[in-house]
């Protein structure tokens, strides 16, 4: 799948987008966990961090398909 | 970029310096008497007080427009059929350059002020947009909106 990275992310991630592989039946928590694990400093950014599925906010229980674009978002800072 | 509401009025991400005055003339009709438009602006001194030389922002688009949308329709059905147009400008932004404008127009002015609060605050919490404020003294960082990182969807 995809992985949008926004604003902040974006820098600890050092891209604004990468393809990452995961096993059959991941979630959008074990996305961030494997992100976190790839990039550390992402950590203490967990509980900020939002998630969105194809451009709509997902839980982090939520189960991933393979095309899905998974946008990694942190808070929002528009206006 | 599709940069239309539902009922056709400008709704957008540019990158390019947003022109009121066109939002103005979008929203208006003749059965309207009052227009209330909102400028959000880029200011010299941040809320620590930091000298400020810019902002850049930056969007998810995909995203951000489809939710622009609904929020300029949810504020014309709230508030009477009130007449909304929004744009949020990205990429590298200078002091005095507008970062928002919301332009609405209704039949009445408590109708057109109640309806553009609620773009702006909506916006703020709800649009992937993210503001990285560029001091004087070449440091840098990213500034969230206050309601801007609710608890993880």
């Amino acid at each position: 799948m995809t992985v949008l990275a926004f604003a902040r992310i974006r820098e600890v991630i050092g891209a604004s987008s990468a393809t990452l592989e995961l096993p059959e039946g991941a979630t959008a928590a074990s996305l961030w966990r494997e992100l976190a694990e790839r990039h550390p400093e992402l950590v203490p950014l967990e509980s900020s961090t939002r998630l969105a599925r194809n451009g709509a906010l997902v839980e982090r229980g939520a189960v991933l398909s393979d095309g899905d674009e998974i946008g990694v978002m942190p808070p929002f800072g528009g206006g | 970029m599709e940069g239309a509401s539902a009922v056709g009025l400008p709704c957008d991400i540019v990158a390019s310096p947003i022109e009121l005055e066109r939002l103005i003339a979008a929203v208006r009709t003749d059965a309207c008497g009052a227009v209330v438009a909102f400028l959000g602006v880029v200011r010299e001194f941040a809320d620590d007080d930091r000298a400020v030389d810019g902002l850049s922002y930056e969007a998810y688009p995909e995203m951000a427009l489809p939710e622009l949308q609904a929020i300029a329709a949810e504020a014309s059905q709230r508030f009477g059929e009130a007449r909304v147009a929004v744009v949020h400008r990205t990429g590298a932004l200078a002091l005095g350059d507008a970062s928002v404008a919301v332009a609405v127009a209704s039949k009445h002015r408590a109708v057109a002020f109640d309806a553009c609060e609620y773009v702006i605050d909506e916006l703020k919490r709800r649009v992937p947009i993210w503001k990285k404020e560029h001091y004087r003294d070449g440091e840098a960082s990213w500034r969230a909106n206050a309601g801007g990182s609710p608890a993880r969807a």
